[in-house]
Parts: C-alpha cells; structure tokens; sequence
C-alpha cells in the first residue's frame, strides 16, 4: 500500500491532473445514469465543503467542529435573498461567501486565542447555536423545522442549470475553481505563513507574522468557501432545512478531512469518497451484486448449481444495504479510532503533515521551495 | 540618544522577581553583551523586549517610542528581531522556507495576490526566494537550502536561527546564547560572524555563558543576577568588578 501510493505521487503531477479532468469530463457519458451523477454533485459539494474546513484544520491547524454552521449561513442567505427578494442564484453566491465571511470573523476574534480542544469545543457550541437558530426561527425569516423551499435554479445567459447532467459539470465547474484556489493559497505568502503558525505560534509571532490575523483569514476564507458550497446546495435542491446542517455534518467535514489526509488536497477526495460515496455505494450494494453476478452467471452458469450461491449473496447483500443507515455512525467510529492507531497522518496525507505526525528523518521531496511549480 | 532604552524595567512570576528595576541603553552599532548567572534574568529581559511578556512596570523605548503594549510581530515590524536560547526553528520546513518566514514582515502580497496570481504577487515571490537565498548565503547555509531545518547538524540549526532573523531586516539583532552547544572552531566563526553583523550597522544585545565569545567581541557588557543590574562596562572593567566575580564565584568568605 505504502509503496504503491509514494509511486503514484511520485509520477508527474500534470500527467494526473489532466486524466483526471478527462475523467471527470467524460463521466457521466461512461456511466449514463442520473442516479449516479447525482451521487457525482453531492461527492463535488462534499469535496468543496472538505476543501474549506482544510484550510482552517488543515492550513491554520486550528480545530474547527462547527464547520456546518457556515455552509447553513450560505444556503440560508442565498435562499432568504432569492425565495423573497428574487435575487439570482448566481449574484447570491458572492453574497452568501461574504456573510458567512463576516460571521466567521465575528465568532473567532474572540476565541482565536483558545488552543486546540478549547477551541474546538467552542465551534461545536457556534455550529449547535446556528442550526438551533434556524430551527426556532426568531425573526421569521427562516422557516423553522421545514425550512426554506422554492429556491430558484441557477442561471445565466439564458442557460438553467436544471437537470444532473448540467448540475454535475455545474459543480465541476466550481470544484475546479477551487482546486486552484487551493493550490495557489497553499503556495503562496499567507498559505506560508499557515504553515509557520501551526509548526511553531511563538516562532512565527516573533520573526513578524500577526498570528492572530493570519488564523482569522484561515477561518473567514475557509468559511466564505463553505458559503459558496451552501448556495450551490440550496440551489440543487431547492429545499434546505436546519437538520441538513446539524452536528453530525460537521463531524463527517471534519472526517473527510483528517481520514482522508490533513492539508492533502488529494487526501480530501479520498475522505469524501470514503464519508459521502462509500455509504451511497453500499446502499445500493445489492443493485451492485446484481450486476457482478450477471456477468459472471456466463461462464459460471455452464457449471450449474449456481444458483443457491446467488441467493445466498443476494440475500447477504441486501441485508448489508439494509443496515447500513443503521451501522453508518458506529462503522464511521470505529474507523476513526483505527485510522488514529494506525495511520494518524490520513490515507493519502501531504508529506509535511506525516513529518509532523511521525517524525520521520526525510529529506524534503524536490519540487518543495523551487521557484515556480 | 540611545537606539534602545530600558528604564525600571520589571516583571515578576508569581513570588519570583525575574528583572528589578532594570536600566540600560543600548547605542547604535555596538555589540552589548549581557552575562550573569543561571537565572539571572537574562531570557525574560529579551522576552520582555521582543514583547512575548507584557512588563510588571518600567519602560522600553526604540528610538524614543515605547514599545510597551506592542505585539511581537509589531516590535519586528519596528526592527528588533531574535534568536531563541533553545532553538525554535520550524522543524519540518526547509532551510530555506525558515528564512522566508523571516521575509513575511517585509512583504505585503495578501489573499487576492494568492488568489489571482498577479504580477507584483510573483515578482513579490521570487524577491522572498532570491532575498532568502542571499541571507543563507551569508550564514554559509546555501548548500542546505532544502535541508529540513530539523535535520540539520546542531551548528547550522544555530547559524539558520541568525540567518531567519537577518532576513527581518532589523536595526537591533538578539542573541540568545549563540555559542551554547558550539564546538570551538564554530564558535570562532560565530564570533566573526557576529562582529560582520554589526559592521553591517546591525546593533546586537548578546546573551551569551562563553566568556571567551562575551569578553571578545563586546564593546560593553552588562551583567545581571537576581534580576539586578551589577555591573556595566566595558569587558575589562566588568572582569574586575569585585560584585561580579561575588556572583559568579560566591563571597570569599563563605
């Protein structure tokens, strides 16, 4: 495993980055089922969501459980702002960004000096406040227990983005966007100055880095990017409700983000497969079983006797299926815990974080403090 | 007027007076050293300065403006930057990477440079590249370059701590106990290195336990026990001040 996944990173970035495009490109052409590019646009919101709370738990190193409260400011401002103004979609986005922006502000200024479980425990506190808000609805604005509905599709230059097909390169689109804004904060002045911050406060304090600035930027970026996501949600489902943006939700953000490898963003894509899709992927195990089973039933049929065996699968895998929801927290749980023992640093971690974690004695890998990339 | 003043300065943890009513001036261009006993005080005095511990009372002043209250990150801004007594390098980044923390205050390129990846942004970028190259040069680092900082040897770890707080661009340099841990060969080009800074018009306040390294290249020395300012002056006088061989050798009659 260890040594399959360093060759894999070891091969020319580009070469990946452009498959994978193709790939994504050419998706829902190969699959041709509408189920499954839906299960494509929630993977790409995930994605996106696990891309933001990684710059603040991943880039800032500071913990962050409330990451949902964000991405409900975002698809509650986007969907307030449509169903009662009719501000598109579209012009909603930067809005959303900016107020969930300004709300990450408002509440890490005065905690920002909290470290670690402190910390955490507070944006706990923050996340449960907003989706209790949402649910009590005080000023009347957010529709309580059943939400907001009637939110309005995307749309511009006449094109409606209405259907999973559209929504899937819709999503991609965004996606993408955040891919390379990633890559370039990571690689720039401020995304140093997050590494300095979370290798050593005092250090960076002293050699001139405002420590406190710097965190405020990871959480009201990471945040502004999670509004983004939550206009996207609204608009895809035209129905958002506070439970959407309970706490269990930013326990799976923050999942996907220290499973899948911290501060990775190919790590992020592992943990969203392994938080989002892999669920939906055992749910329709049996469908699954089904087709495997036709396409061995050709060579295997001549044999005879198949047939108790393909009942007996059939039945074990819908079984699975059916406890799935059931076993989902308990399986998510006993992951973690191994995942922590095992493999501290993620699935597909970046290489500083496994220093950090591990201590090895590394050379750092060649490409890292040349110019350019 | 003197490039740093300290008046009365004090601070006190708990029940335990770590500086009392300390007075010294630095002057512009001079290597001051501060010497005194285990405890003394020394480490606070730089922790008080570079602003990590708001003092109890008393006054420091850089070119006449307090610096009491001002964050750390402010008081580099101003020009007073430092080493630590024991190393704080960040372990898992390059050389070379270590430096360019020392650039940040120096450059201003914020998130829609990132974002955007504008011209001044990569211009600013490889100025932060070239800038860091020619600080480890000068501290003979630039063969380690992609050297994780923890990975190096004990004598370069020290000599990157320099070059990170050369790269601040600061008017006042702190030492704290360069030579702790220094074989003697290194310790001579520490020494050399030291006097270079400070023919760079670079003021250095040195704490340092090697008196070989304190008495050499100091143009004056202050020493410290309890807290207490004992004696000042240049390095002979401070070696036959009878208060400081008191300290450091205890009373005769005891």
């Amino acid at each position: 495993m260890e040594a399959w996944l360093s060759y894999l990173r070891n091969l020319d970035k580009r070469i990946w980055y452009v498959l994978l495009l193709l790939f994504a490109l050419a998706f829902p052409w190969f699959i041709q089922s509408n189920y499954w590019i839906s299960v494509a646009v929630v993977f790409g919101i995930w994605a996106i969501l696990g891309l933001s709370l990684n710059i603040i738990v991943g880039y800032a190193g500071l913990f962050q459980l409330g990451h949902a409260a964000f991405w409900a400011v975002g698809a509650y401002t986007t969907a307030i702002l449509n169903t009662r103004y009719g501000i598109p979609i579209l012009v909603c986005m930067p809005i959303s960004a900016v107020i969930a922006a300004i709300f990450a502000i408002l509440i890490s200024r005065p905690i920002l000096h909290l470290r670690g479980d402190y910390l955490c425990i507070v944006t706990i506190g923050f996340g449960e406040i907003v989706r209790l808000f949402l649910f009590n609805d005080p000023f009347g604005i957010t529709g309580g227990i059943n939400g907001i509905r009637g939110i309005d599709r995307p749309s511009f230059f006449g094109i409606t983005i209405n259907t999973p097909l559209s929504y899937y390169y819709y999503v991609l689109f965004f996606l993408l966007i955040t891919l390379v804004a990633m890559q370039r904060l990571e690689n720039s002045r401020l995304g140093r100055a997050w590494t300095y911050v979370r290798e050593d406060e005092t250090a960076a304090e002293t050699m001139g880095i405002d420590t406190v600035r710097v965190k405020m930027l990871a959480f009201a970026i990471g945040a502004a990017w999670a509004g983004v996501a939550g206009n996207i949600y609204a608009s895809r489902y035209t129905v958002i409700a506070p439970e959407t943006f309970s706490f269990w939700n930013s326990v799976v953000m923050f999942c996907i983000v220290v499973l899948g490898g911290t501060g990775s963003i190919p790590g992020i894509f592992v943990g969203t497969i392994g938080m989002v899709v892999l669920p939906e992927l055992l749910r329709e195990l049996p469908l699954l079983t089904q087709a495997f089973l036709g396409l061995l039933r050709a060579p295997l049929g001549a044999l005879g006797g198949f047939g108790a065996v393909e009942q007996k699968l059939m039945m074990i895998s819908k079984s699975i299926a059916d406890n799935i929801p059931m076993w989902r927290m308990l399986i998510f749980g006993a992951a973690m815990v191994a995942m922590m023992i095992f493999r501290p640093e993620g699935l597909w971690p970046h290489w500083r974080y496994r220093l950090e974690l591990r201590r090895e004695e590394e050379a750092a890998p060649a490409s890292v403090g040349t110019a350019g990339h | 007027m003197a490039l740093l003043e300290v008046k009365e300065l004090t601070k006190s943890f708990g029940g335990l007076v770590a500086v009392n009513g300390l007075d010294f001036q630095l002057h512009e261009g001079e290597i001051l050293g501060m010497i005194g006993p285990n405890g003394a005080g020394k480490t606070t005095v730089f922790n008080l300065i570079s602003g990590i511990y708001p003092p109890d009372r008393g006054e420091i002043k850089l070119n006449g403006r307090s610096i009491i209250g001002l964050k750390p990150h402010q008081i580099t801004e101003m020009g007073i930057a430092r080493t630590f007594q024991t190393i704080r390098l960040f372990p898992n980044l390059t050389a070379l990477e270590n430096v360019m923390a020392g650039l940040h205050c120096r450059t201003k390129a914020g998130l829609w440079g990132a974002l955007l990846r504008t011209k001044a942004q990569r211009e600013e970028e490889k100025f932060i590249r070239e800038k860091a190259r020619y600080y480890l040069k000068l501290m003979a680092l630039e063969e380690h370059e992609m050297v994780l900082a923890k990975n190096l040897p004990y004598g370069l770890q020290r000599r990157l701590e320099i070059a990170r707080a050369l790269a601040t661009s600061p008017r006042i340099l702190m030492l704290d106990e360069p030579a702790a841990g220094l074989n003697e060969q290194e310790t001579s080009e520490l020494m050399e290195t030291i006097s270079q800074i400070r023919d760079s018009g670079i003021t250095v306040l040195l704490i340092e336990h090697d008196m070989k390294v304190v008495m050499g290249i100091s143009d004056r020395i202050i020493v410290l026990d309890n807290g207490i300012k004992i004696a000042e002056g240049t390095p002979e006088e401070v070696q036959n001040n009878p208060r400081v061989i008191e300290a450091y050798l205890g009373k005769e009659e005891e």
